[in-house]
């Protein structure tokens, strides 16, 4: 038998300026396009860059870079948002000690946006160098939390549970604060705003619908008729309504139907209507992944005898929304994007503060540009980091591969 | 070999078992008795049912006229009895469908974890003398879809296995092997013929029938339509679909 000798691989593709004359310059009337579109691009460049730091006024911004974070929350009740930001922080850091990379990429994303804040050379009585100092405390903690997150003492299950207390302590406890307390005096939702609001809003959907979701897309395929038909009720009927609808029917309705005792809180009322339109529409997507599971697995399951509970919990969802993660991640994408809606019930999120500011005095009404792109471009960092995210999750994951 | 178990009760009792998918019917009236330590072979044309049949004896499928007792219970609707017999029951499939979300020892512990309620290093321990016994103890770590198809199966045996069932079913565990592949998993089955295992294999993996069965039952249209020792069957087959059936698949 004759051995073939191994022959070199073929050249790989040239870098360089090699490339430009291939790619850029090959023929006469490539030439002629390259010049044109580089002209084009040349002057689009200078004229934007001009804009931003000549033309464009960003009093609008600069006046009171709080409003756009926190709304009218009371500065002298500010230490509660930081405390707030320290114990994500450092919850951030723990579990990327813990769960190492599937949240690596949001730690260190959260990391540098503190910091960049902290820096951020923007001259303005507001932010006082306190401020600066507490804020630049934030992605230390992160670091910190990580090295406890690392160690050996430091489990899941730990870090879940700080996860859930945090959750629930900061929106209803740290926050709003107590009628008669001293320490943590009441604040009304009234005056809460901005950044932190759409966060809220948008944390607050996604932690809450995603069970919820995940329950009616089981319940629309499960074998009792009244779970099945309360599923595809409720899915059906979200889905065919849009969602200013539903945070309209939550705000005005809810409050004329139910006695004024049992008045629930206008950011509680919008964030179950976000919750309400958010499930069904990861019902859908979770359902879409279940359908994607070979019956061969459910089979295999109950061949080894797992209760039906356990053939659900342990195979059949692990599979189908590690399937569905793209599509799930694009949902609250569009969730995040859409509590901007809020605005329409009176809730001064991001955008509403912008809306706001611009009506604060007739200098700022013509300066809609500037305040919208600075609106657009926070919400820009946060949805292309969301998507980012996501795609690291997928590879932590093995999506694809079987 | 099945004489000495002769007055003994039959591990496995099936009678005129029928079972419809809508208006097709793919069992009509089965009739089968397995002792304990015996090995079964099944075989015949596809959709004779036999795949069907065995699938009903862990309740995979349901029939829904007949009798089916596995080791003196009966299966009916009794959720509980269903969920008792899968316990003495292991099943190896032809796709192998083992959980690609986990690895080769998660795949095998899962069940004695959450069903027998064992500690996680009292399972690892056993899964791992089960996944010697199948020759595969380095794949420990391995996720199903970085192994060959014959390890994949040869994992789902252990699978099954570590559940310590009384009986094992083979649903053409072959069947979607490539050539070299099939004889591991052969192996294996024969070592576990021999150490006494009950088992009723659907296959047509003839030398495996002829080395180990106690029995074998041709199935057509949903019927066993000729059983009997391997001797019988492959020296003097009675009826002519029987015949012809065997030489299709002998010839090769």
């Amino acid at each position: 038998m004759t051995v073939i000798p191994q022959e070199s691989a073929p050249p790989s593709p040239p870098g360089g300026l090699e490339w430009i004359r291939k790619n850029l310059f090959s023929t006469w009337y490539n030439s002629l396009l390259t010049i044109a579109g580089g002209t084009l691009v040349y002057f689009t460049l200078i004229n934007i860059i001009t804009w931003i730091f000549k033309t464009a006024d960003w009093r609008p911004i600069t006046v009171a870079p709080l409003l756009y974070l926190i709304g009218q929350y009371p500065r002298e009740e500010l230490w509660r948002v930081g405390i707030s930001m320290l114990m994500i922080s450092f919850l951030v850091g723990m579990s990327w000690g813990v769960w190492k990379r599937y949240v690596r990429s949001f730690a260190i994303f959260l990391g540098i946006l503190f910091t960049v804040l902290a820096v951020f050379p923007l001259e303005t009585p507001t932010i006082t160098l306190p401020i600066r100092i507490f804020v630049l405390i934030n992605p230390f903690l992160i670091y910190f939390g990580y090295r406890v997150g690392r160690t050996k003492r430091v489990l899941g299950r730990h870090v879940a549970t700080l996860w859930l207390v945090a959750l629930l302590v900061i929106p209803l406890v740290i926050l709003p604060g107590f009628d008669n307390s001293s320490l943590l005096p009441k604040v009304p939702t009234t005056v809460w705003g901005g950044l932190m609001i759409t966060l809220l809003l948008s944390v607050g959907g996604i932690v809450l619908s995603f069970p919820f979701g995940i329950l009616l897309a089981l319940g629309r395929r499960s074998s009792l008729p009244m779970v099945k038909l309360f599923s595809i009720f409720f899915i059906e009927t979200v889905r065919a309504v849009p969602l200013v609808t539903i945070l309209f029917m939550f705000s005005v309705l809810l409050a004329l139907f139910l006695p004024t005792e049992a008045r629930i809180d206008r950011v509680i009322r919008a964030l179950m209507g976000i919750v309400f339109f958010s499930a069904a529409y990861t019902a859908e997507n979770v359902r879409g992944g279940l359908q994607a599971i070979p019956p061969g697995q459910v089979e295999a399951a109950k061949a080894v005898g797992l209760k039906n509970f356990h053939t659900t919990v342990l195979i059949v969802l692990p599979q189908a929304l590690r399937l569905v993660i793209p599509n799930i991640v694009g949902q609250f994408i569009s969730l995040f994007k859409d509590t901007t809606l809020v605005y329409i019930v009176g809730i001064n999120d991001l955008l509403g503060i912008g809306n706001a500011v611009l009506n604060l005095n007739s200098e700022f009404v013509r300066l809609q540009m500037e305040v919208y792109l600075f609106i657009a471009i926070i919400f820009w960092i946060f949805s292309y980091f969301m998507s980012y995210a996501s795609l690291q999750l997928e590879k932590a994951l093995g999506v694809g591969e079987r | 070999m099945s004489e000495q178990n002769k007055d003994d009760k039959p591990i496995i009792i099936a009678r005129d078992v029928h079972k419809w998918f809508d208006n097709f019917q793919a069992l009509k009236g089965v009739s089968m008795e397995v002792q304990s330590g015996e090995v079964v072979v099944i075989f015949g044309p596809s959709g004779s049912g036999k795949s069907t049949f065995i699938r009903t004896l862990n309740r995979l499928e349901e029939h829904q006229r007949g009798t089916i007792i596995i080791d003196g219970i009966e299966l009916s609707h009794d959720v509980r009895n269903i969920e008792r017999v899968r316990r003495e029951i292991g099943m190896v499939f032809q796709q192998f469908n083992l959980f690609p979300h986990l690895t080769v020892l998660q795949n095998i512990t899962l069940a004695p974890i959450w069903v027998r309620k064992w500690s996680k290093e009292k399972a690892e321990e056993i899964a791992m003398q089960l996944l010697e016994r199948v020759g595969i103890p380095e794949q420990a770590n391995k996720f199903p879809g970085q192994l060959s198809g014959g390890q994949q199966q040869r994992v789902a045996i252990a699978r099954a296995l570590a559940m310590q069932p009384k009986i094992m079913l083979f649903d053409e565990p072959t069947s979607a092997l490539d050539p070299e592949m099939i004889k591991e998993v052969l192996d294996v089955m024969v070592e576990l013929a021999k150490s006494g295992m009950t088992m009723v294999v659907v296959t047509h993996e003839m030398g495996f029938a002829r080395a180990v069965a106690h029995r074998m039952y041709f199935f057509d249209v949903g019927m066993i339509v000729e059983s009997g020792t391997p001797d019988q069957i492959f020296k003097n087959p009675q009826g002519d679909r029987t015949k012809l059936f065997l030489s299709q698949i002998l010839e090769h």
